[in-house]
């Protein structure tokens, strides 16, 4: 390229195409070019979020979650002085994740990663930011284990753990009295093991029967089978732990079978709730929903829509909460250096504009780096009822209830296996 | 196991077989003619899917059947007429990197196009719903599903055996030489039998819609199991894929009911045992032009 400029200022075909290319990327990816012409160096944040895949609408959501959080902190000034830069990369598979966290840390700089949605890519990207000693912050992964027995001094998460989950929808089952004959459907990895596990131990500590399990491989398209072995167990309850595009696949299946069984879940996407439509049903725990009714959150949902044309999910708000939770960390040990900024998240208490929006406060424990905060249980709302295509749940319950502890539905300190290693 | 339940794993089977049928029908007729093995076929079917959301809600679901697959083979017929065309005279694996990367294209503009969440795209009307057939209820639109495939079948069957058309396109993926010492001349039947192959795509993909979820990696596990399909039918044969389609379709629904765990497996075992029994598969027979 820099030989063409030399011999010839006439516009060529070739460097044509290449500017019009720079140009549209420019267009579509404004963070990568920043117009500011920056006196220092800005501080760069590493997010790995999946884009393909049968998780790849989450990564989406995230991105755009990230932005706006990247946005807001930049508008009023940067942290420190300095420009905050996100750089994002597709975390696809546990493997392409470990190579992708390789590139963030030792070609891009990063101050930290967040981000990650799928538990096996969490699991692998944690062990190798450990090594080199980076911050992480896990936005999405939901296993226990990157919590427990595989949790480490470098890796945060904002996400909840299914413990959290579980407890939150548990609640609800144990109180509704939808304890008894239960039928399990999971997705076949780290995620839905673990997810099973923890639901197990809800049902038989509350007395009831399991009827029949089966493990689905990711990427399942037809459930037809499942579901009619479902029926021929008859079960009371269908409690799914599945994830991503399956879970749109299985309750779409589900109602179209003219399957009228109540049905639960671990967890629940909202990205891959909307498409199901009308035939949604079911109760769920989740992290985040755009109606909760905090004033913070009200505000930002409506920023969200104003900027992106559509509402935050679970995964929008997910990465929101985590880069904010990075720049009180820079602010708070005013430094960029990774030890530092761990030390400074080790019982923080989200604070000022960025309080995590649930109109209490949440902190991270230090024992384990899980941050505490409230799930909420939704239930499909009926079509009749919706406003908008977008208006497919509805919160019945916060759990815990406000004025109980955030520790009543974490995982126990006892029952943890967690070993920080040290900071050095 | 109950009776019912047992003819349902049988339904359930056989309608994941039917649109397996489908895909390898394609990717069959394809191969048999031009010689080339389209790996974007299941991007073709993601595409097909796509291409009945976009015009559902001004169309309605029974146009989609016909627009959808029309737009695609439209597609298909301009990427031979301008990509494929130019490979024939070359090394085989050269059209299969050509459809191996346009996978990639294909599925990163419908990401582009339409974005990375999946699209709601609810059974039609007509069909929601089960039938009660005795002690068994079943979907009404699965059975819509396997009803318009063996009217797909019948009618590919008629035209390749009754039309001017269907006897030049038989001839030529046994002989193209004599085809063209006769004086016919085999490049638009080229082009229309890839138009054709990725129709058929299309339509197995606007079938899925319903069912599975519209998102921008949904045919790849389809794409996958076609080419399983064709392998243990026999390449380039057509009642070879029918049958195989079918067995396939069985052999995933039952082991999922016996052996969970293996079902994902479950064909790739098969194509192994049958490859080992009858390494043409189950009907392919000697073809000349690929010995």
């Amino acid at each position: 390229m820099a030989q063409r400029r030399d011999v010839s200022t006439r516009l060529t075909r070739r460097t044509f195409l290449a500017l019009a290319t720079a140009g549209a990327a420019a267009e579509i990816h404004p963070l990568a070019f920043p117009a500011v012409v920056r006196a220092q160096e800005p501080i760069r944040i590493g997010q790995l979020i999946p884009f393909t895949g049968f998780l790849g609408a989450i990564g989406e959501y995230g991105k755009q979650g990230a932005t706006l959080a990247v946005e807001e902190l930049n508008e009023r000034g940067g942290v420190l002085g300095r420009k905050i830069e996100l750089i994002t990369e597709d975390e696809a598979n546990p493997g392409v994740a470990v190579q992708k966290a390789r590139k963030l840390i030792e070609k891009d700089r990063v101050v930290a990663i967040e981000g990650l949605v799928s538990s096996a890519s969490c699991l692998a990207v944690g062990d190798e930011v450990q090594r080199a000693k980076i911050l992480m912050i896990n936005a999405g992964a939901n296993s226990d284990e990157i919590r427990s027995k595989r949790c480490h001094r470098y890796v945060f998460a904002t996400e909840g753990c299914n413990t959290q989950y579980v407890s939150a929808i548990g609640n609800w089952l144990i109180r509704e009295r939808k304890i008894s004959r239960w039928y399990f459907l999971t997705s076949d990895y780290a995620f839905g093991h673990d997810l099973l596990r923890v639901a197990r131990n809800l049902l038989t500590a509350n007395k009831g029967t399991e009827v029949g399990s089966d493990l689905a491989p990711t990427g399942t398209t037809d459930f037809s089978q499942y579901i009619t072995k479902m029926k021929a167990a008859k079960p009371d309850l269908v409690f799914h732990n599945l994830a991503g595009a399956d879970v749109t696949n299985f309750l779409k299946q589900y109602a179209e079978a003219g399957m009228t069984l109540e049905v639960a879940g671990g967890v629940i996407d909202s990205a891959y709730a909307w498409p199901v439509g009308e035939s949604l049903r079911g109760h769920f725990p989740i992290i985040w929903w755009h109606e909760l009714a905090t004033p913070a959150s009200l505000a930002w949902a409506a920023r969200y829509i104003k900027r992106w044309g559509r509402p935050p999910d679970n995964q929008a708000y997910g990465d929101y909460v985590a880069v904010h939770a990075i720049a009180q960390a820079i602010e708070k040990a005013k430094s960029t250096d990774s030890a530092k900024l761990v030390q400074a998240l080790e019982g923080h208490t989200l604070t000022g504009t960025m309080d995590g929006l649930k109109g209490r406060p949440l902190t991270f424990r230090a024992w384990d780096h899980q941050l505490l905060q409230p799930m909420y249980v939704v239930a499909a709302r009926d079509k009749s009822k919706w406003r908008d295509k977008w208006d497919i749940f509805e919160i019945v319950s916060e759990v815990p209830p406000r004025g109980e502890s955030l520790e009543t539905i974490a995982i126990p300190k006892a029952e943890s296996q967690c070993q920080l290693e040290p900071l050095a | 196991m109950t009776p019912a339940v047992f003819a349902e794993f049988v339904l359930n089977g056989l309608v994941l077989g039917a649109l397996y049928v489908l895909m390898a029908l394609g990717l069959s007729i394809i191969f048999g003619m031009i010689g080339i093995i389209n790996f974007a076929h299941g991007a073709l079917f993601t595409l097909g899917a796509y291409a009945a959301f976009q015009v559902k809600d001004a169309l309605g679901f029974p146009a989609t059947l016909v627009v959808s697959p029309l737009l695609v083979g439209v597609l298909g017929m301009l990427i031979e007429a301008t990509l494929l065309r130019r490979l024939y005279l070359q090394d085989p694996l050269q059209g299969l990197l050509l459809t191996f990367g346009l996978t990639m294209v294909l599925e990163q503009g419908i990401r582009m196009v339409w974005g990375r969440s999946p699209k709601p795209f609810d059974v039609p009307p007509a069909f929601a719903g089960a039938l009660s057939l005795g002690p068994l209820t079943y979907s009404k639109y699965r059975g819509f599903i396997l009803l318009a495939v063996v009217v797909l079948i019948v009618a590919l069957t008629l035209f390749l055996q009754k039309t001017p058309v269907g006897t030049i396109v038989r001839a030529g993926s046994r002989d193209p030489m004599m085809v063209r010492l006769l004086g016919v001349s085999l490049r638009p039947v080229l082009t229309f039998v890839f138009g054709l192959g990725t129709a058929f795509a299309a339509i197995a993909g606007v079938l899925s819609a319903p069912l599975a979820g519209v998102q921008p990696a949904m045919g790849v596990n389809v794409g996958t199991a076609a080419f399983v399909v064709v392998t243990i039918g026999g390449l380039g044969s057509f009642w070879g894929a029918v049958i195989s389609g079918l067995l396939v379709g069985q052999v995933v629904s039952l082991s999922i009911y016996f052996q969970p765990r293996a079902a994902e497996a479950s064909m790739y075992i098969l194509m192994a045992v049958i490859l080992l029994l009858r390494p043409r598969g189950l009907m392919g027979e000697r073809w000349e032009k690929f010995e």
